[in-house]
């Protein structure tokens, strides 16, 4: 088999792994498994189209950053999207999620996400109809580097701007205080409460960084296959696989989970056909819950 | 005449709906388990039933012209064990384990129903379904009330039976847990066990509801089992309340006939080629709703789940103590 699938793998792997981040920290954090995080990376991937055609409109046509296919609007409208995106996931936590966790009953929490999330996507399919659209059609050339691996320069781009994102929300957990007070309450949040740790503060960076990094993933899904309004929801159950493979609340674990899972895939499109993609990440999770449920470097449940 | 069709069509998808709200309702109501693929679920009900009662079919595995009763057995025995198997999996673990695993079933199970040619007839699905009183095809009015007739005692039969186990001592122990863990294990319960037992008689009964519907259209397809099923099946429950049979039934004709209602208003108010885009609107406000209906009256119209448990607990054993004593 050719080696081209560890490329294609890692690509998957990136997008799975900065989306469940975000799984991970709501899950540690907040104590819910959020079901609508899908729907903030396609309302984010859009967000970030409507900003570039936006921009699109006003400047006139921009010419792509060299060997890249985009060029500055879209990492201007990333950067906008990302806010977007933070933005709405602290408003669906003000006007639901925040509600329903001061009733305490976690499980309706969930139930809410779920009911926010076929919303969520009902409206961009209403907004934008299920047509799948594209950030650019141009077409890259894939440069060979040895082994029988072809990469292109997006490709490349985005590789990098993952090992950044992933290092950069590292040092904020270990090396901050605000990364400090998030683990903290991840680990035993009446104690922290008692510490005097700002609650409140905690569960607003942890949406924002959540959902900021659920817009990253999105548009690299957009930029490298399509856009679509189910293209997050469609990402829901890689990353929850994810996030439980690398163990809930460790951030380099949801990001080494999901390029397990990213390999695995392309491996498994490889090897089966592309049809049956969707079920590795069943499998994973059911092995994992089986053999070791507290995940790769998961603490146990107090 | 023609509404009287309709009215009979309309009330058999929807208590073909309520029955999977019954089985809902053992999972969650009474045991508090949550289950977010209950599609795959349906389907796999749907699927069963019609492979063991359809006609031979060289293009695919079986058809194997069992009568209709042994392909509706058959489905809850499959859909049992689907269930037991997912619930041994997860249950000891916390319960968006669970939620997650579900959700993972129906995707799986619709990535075989879509590409498992072999099996399940792959996106074309499976025709020739057997329908009971298939004679009576030739005069609509008498097909529609006798199917009717079929599933209203199904319906019927799983309600009563549901509400026999609610109060027999097996749902005494269920709901003991969901309101005390540690309570009813220091009685010598095992939670778990219990758990999967409770979760896998309400996928056999989702099942069946997946054999019935399969019958009562007599063709299936992967399409009929999105997610948003799940979804509108969780909308019946939580409108109902969930925790009471009657809630779930009444909720699922009540939020059928608001589904159905609002398809037909989008039908007529949109223009053909501004259809797809009004259906999605219809399944946003659904969920709007669903999240309003958490957030402002999260008992739905009959459930039993009391929101100062200690209190209203106390009440009613007084009650009972009352009743029972006279």
């Amino acid at each position: 088999m050719s080696l081209q699938f560890v490329v294609d793998g890692l690509l998957t792997g990136s997008m799975i792994g900065l989306g469940a981040i975000g799984v991970t920290l709501t899950y540690s954090i907040l104590r819910f498994s959020n079901f609508a995080h899908g729907d903030f990376m396609a309302w984010g991937t859009y967000a970030t189209l409507a900003v570039v055609s936006a921009i699109g409109a006003t400047f006139g046509k921009v010419a792509p950053i060299a060997p890249l296919s985009f060029g500055w609007p879209l990492i201007v409208a990333l950067v906008v999207g990302m806010a977007f995106t933070a933005l709405l996931a602290l408003l669906l936590d003000k006007v639901l999620f925040a509600r329903l966790r001061s009733q305490g009953q976690a499980i309706i929490v969930v139930m809410a996400s779920f009911g926010a999330s076929m919303a969520l996507r009902s409206l961009l399919e209403f907004t934008f109809t299920s047509r799948p659209t594209y950030f650019s059609r141009a077409i890259q050339i894939a440069m060979p580097v040895g082994f029988g691996i072809r990469i292109t320069p997006d490709q490349i781009a985005l590789l990098l701007l993952t090992a950044v994102l992933v290092l950069g929300v590292h040092l904020l957990m270990t090396r901050t205080q605000t990364g400090r007070s998030m683990q903290a309450l991840s680990q035993n949040a009446a104690l922290a409460r008692i510490v005097g740790i700002d609650v409140a503060s905690v569960v607003r960076v942890t949406w924002v960084i959540g959902g900021a990094l659920a817009c990253v993933a999105g548009v690299m899904i957009g930029i490298l296959v399509q856009i679509r309004p189910f293209m997050g929801f469609d990402m829901l159950l890689p990353m929850f696989a994810a996030a439980i493979l690398g163990g809930i609340g460790s951030i380099p674990g949801a990001v080494l989970g999901g390029l397990i899972i990213g390999l695995a895939e392309a491996g498994a499109v490889q090897l089966i056909g592309a049809e049956w993609r969707a079920a590795v990440s069943f499998i994973i999770l059911m092995a994992v819950l089986f053999v070791r449920p507290i995940g790769l470097f998961g603490v146990r449940e107090r | 005449m023609d509404l009287l069709g309709y009215g009979a069509f309309f009330l058999t998808t929807a208590l073909i709906f309520s029955l999977v709200t019954l089985g809902l309702n053992l999972q969650w109501g009474l045991t508090g388990l949550f289950n977010v693929g209950l599609a795959g679920f349906v389907a796999i009900g749907a699927y069963t039933s019609a492979l063991l009662t359809t006609p031979d079919d060289a293009a695919r595995l079986g058809g194997f012209g069992l009568p209709i009763l042994v392909g509706w057995l058959g489905a809850m025995v499959v859909g049992g064990i689907a269930a037991a198997l997912t619930g041994m999996a997860t249950l000891r673990l916390r319960s968006d384990y669970l939620a997650i695993t579900t959700f993972g079933v129906a995707v799986v199970v619709q990535l075989v129903a879509l590409n498992a040619q072999k099996l399940t007839g792959g996106p074309f699905g499976i025709g020739f379904i057997p329908r009971p009183f298939g004679g009576l095809a030739e005069t609509p009015l008498l097909f529609n009330l006798s199917n009717l007739a079929v599933v209203s005692v199904v319906t019927l039969v799983a309600y009563l039976a549901l509400e026999h186990l609610s109060r027999s001592p097996w749902g005494r122990v269920l709901k003991a847990l969901r309101e005390d863990e540690r309570a009813a294990i220091s009685l010598g319960k095992s939670a778990r066990f219990y758990r999967v037992q409770a979760f896998a008689v309400g996928g056999a009964i989702m099942a069946l509801a997946g054999a019935l519907q399969a019958h009562f259209t007599g063709f299936i397809a992967p399409d009929n089992y999105l997610p948003i099923l799940t979804f509108q099946v969780w909308v019946m429950l939580i409108v109902g309340g969930s925790g009471s049979n009657l809630g779930a039934v009444i909720g699922s004709i009540l939020v059928w006939a608001i589904w159905a209602g609002s398809g037909t208003l989008t039908s007529i108010l949109f223009p053909p080629e501004q259809q797809a885009r009004a259906a999605a609107l219809q399944i946003a406000a659904i969920g709007v709703m669903l999240c309003v209906i958490l957030l402002i009256r999260p008992n739905g119209l009959f459930g039993d789940r009391p929101r100062r448990p200690r209190f209203s607990k106390r009440a009613k054993i007084a009650a009972g103590e009352s009743s029972s004593g006279s």
